[in-house]
């Protein structure tokens, strides 16, 4: 008993320390093979502790799996790093789920305790859950099935009425302590796959970082129960570390979005929504009207801003003043050219178009000219938590100058220019000038402060959020529509050309 | 062992919570994909049960450890190649740093 806690202890402390090696870029690598070793470690342990039986077959099945799952990792691609983890999460959970079924198999009618009847049946429903919810969000992820968020009639209903029927089916179980544990384990089952089902059915694109964060939580949660079924401190531990870190996650990514994580399991997707953001009468910023482009009122004020605080700008855009106030694409080489402190804003549209190493080229090019090229990354940019942070580490773009929302905001009204790459709702003043859209109280990245701003995003229409972007018509900001792996180039092609 | 059981899952969680809030955005998928290989500890719950398991239901258990170790293999080796993606440092000093305030 002692050894065991003494080794649990071990393992989960080893697990910490490698969590903590987490911390820092420089460490990371060793905090993720320490986690191994220690992994390694619990493995090797628990074979010498249970010490019995088939090892050589069981070694079979270890091998087998590990093979699979190097392969697997090795042979994905990052951008399709979130359906990964998701399809891992799931065989975590199935895993987890299927530990307590054949527990309870070996256990049946040796008069195991209420604790034992309880978690086994909790730890299913979650695993079973996690498995399906998982499966779903691969399929949706990876574009085979499920792409658009599907909501039936009765949805909300549907996946409550699973939900309370499981909960009770597990209540019983415990209860009866192992009588009917068949009918009550399959049935949990059952409603655990289809509650899983339809959580995810109806999950949109842009809220995949959400539910991914949430079923991380689950598998953790499903191994730490079923760690109590089976009484093994390790899992219980090392499930506990999982789900909370999935929590974690989860809370960052819900504040990110400004959503509710209840909001976002019961399918409010903001994009069916009526655009509730009338364009004109919403413009508590510094910009005049985002309406008609022809008002007079806005060409005033306009001219006075560009005068008041674009001293160094290029001749050609006053030569051009007159119908259009507006930068423009001939402007592009002198902003350019006189920017000295640049920050790029990429969004997933960025990793859509592949765009990377565009990014990387044009990130070479304007640091060749000298200039201080920062990268602001929005906490929800990707399909997984930090999604973008690893798009352009492969890239091979240093981590150094990937900056997280609170750190460069202050720094956007510093900048000489913005150039936002597939990004629109993390950059959309609305969030903060409008009330009652979707997006309101969102935290942006506030790209609208900088002196000018160059977007290449594909097309006008608004992002996932279906907020039209206030920041499209403003005067310092030039529009470059088109697929960014083409609109970058161009880009990089103009600095140092005059 | 209930209490055993009790003390380590809280200490576990209120640890856990204290080093993982700790970790900045920018490593958010590779802890993430760290902690999934984590959550393959499961591997040692499927190989108790499945030495353990009476003759004929051992079939459970042994697709719990295939799955179990896919997800820690899998889950270790992504987060080894992220991680290793991540590099730092400016490059002979050819960037100008330009006070920003």
């Amino acid at each position: 008993m002692a050894v065991t806690i003494f080794f649990a202890a071990l393992v989960i402390v080893a697990f910490l320390i490698g969590i903590r090696l987490m911390q820092s870029p420089h460490t990371a690598l060793w905090g993720n093979r320490l986690g191994a070793l220690a992994m390694i470690f619990a493995i090797i342990w628990t074979f010498i502790a249970t010490g019995r039986g088939s090892f050589s077959l069981a070694l079979i099945y270890i091998a087998t799996g590990s093979v699979i799952g190097l392969v697997l990792g090795q042979s994905v691609r990052m951008i399709h790093m979130p359906q990964t983890v998701a399809l891992l999460n799931g065989f975590g959970g199935a895993a987890s789920a299927l530990v307590v079924w054949s527990a309870v198999l070996g256990y049946a009618g040796e008069g195991a305790e209420m604790l034992f009847w309880g978690t086994s049946g909790l730890a299913l429903g979650i695993g079973v859950l996690t498995f399906s919810g998982s499966v779903i969000a691969v399929l949706k992820l990876q574009g085979i099935a499920f792409r658009k968020p599907i909501q039936i009639i009765g949805h909300g209903h549907i996946l409550r009425i699973a939900i309370l029927l499981a909960v009770l089916l597990i209540i019983f179980n415990m209860g009866f302590l192992g009588l009917y544990f068949g009918q009550f384990m399959t049935l949990i089952a059952l409603l655990g796959l289809l509650a899983g089902f339809f959580m995810t059915l109806r999950i949109g694109g842009a809220d995949m970082p959400i539910v991914i964060s949430l079923l991380n939580s689950f598998s953790g949660i499903a191994a730490a129960v079923a760690g109590l079924a089976v009484e093994n401190l390790i899992l219980v531990g090392t499930g506990a570390l999982v789900g909370v870190a999935g929590l974690i996650l989860t809370r960052i990514m819900c504040r990110a979005m400004n959503r509710s994580l209840l909001a976002v399991l019961a399918g409010f997707t903001p994009g069916a929504h009526e655009k509730t953001l009338p364009a004109a009468g919403s413009t508590p910023s510094p910009k005049p009207d985002t309406g008609t482009p022809t008002e007079a009122g806005k060409a005033e004020s306009t001219t006075a801003e560009n005068t008041g605080t674009e001293t160094e700008k290029p001749e050609e855009d006053l030569e051009e003043a007159a119908p259009a106030d507006k930068i423009s694409e001939k402007d592009l080489p002198g902003l350019l050219k006189n920017a000295a402190r640049v920050i790029i804003v990429p969004g997933y549209g960025m990793a859509v178009a592949q765009a990377q190493i565009a990014v990387r080229q044009l990130l070479d090019a304007l640091e060749e000219q000298g200039k201080d090229v920062k990268f602001a990354i929005h906490p929800v940019a990707g399909r997984m938590p930090g999604h973008m942070n690893v798009l352009l580490a492969e890239a091979g773009i240093d981590y150094d100058k990937l900056v997280d929302i609170d750190t460069i905001n202050p720094q956007f009204a510093h900048a000489d220019l913005v150039i936002v790459v597939g990004a629109c709702d993390v950059v959309n003043p609305a969030a903060n000038a409008a009330e009652g859209t979707p997006i309101s109280g969102m935290p942006i990245l506030e790209a609208e402060k900088a002196k000018n701003i160059i977007i290449c995003n594909l097309d006008e229409q608004p992002g996932y959020s279906g907020v039209d972007n206030l920041l499209y018509e403003q005067p310092h900001v030039v529009t470059l529509w088109g697929d960014a792996a083409q609109t970058i180039p161009r880009l990089t092609a103009m600095i140092g050309k005059e | 062992m209930l209490y055993a059981m009790i003390i380590i899952l809280l200490a576990a969680a209120l640890l856990g919570y204290r080093v993982i809030s700790a970790v900045p955005p920018l490593l958010h998928t590779p802890l993430m994909s760290g902690m999934n290989a984590l959550s393959g500890i499961t591997v040692i719950g499927a190989l108790a049960v499945f030495t353990a398991a009476p003759e004929g239901s051992g079939g459970w258990a042994a697709a719990a450890l295939v799955l179990a170790m896919i997800n820690v293999a899998g889950g270790f080796w992504v987060t080894e190649r992220m991680l290793r993606m991540f590099r730092g440092g400016k490059r002979e000093g050819e960037v100008k740093e330009i006070p920003w305030q």
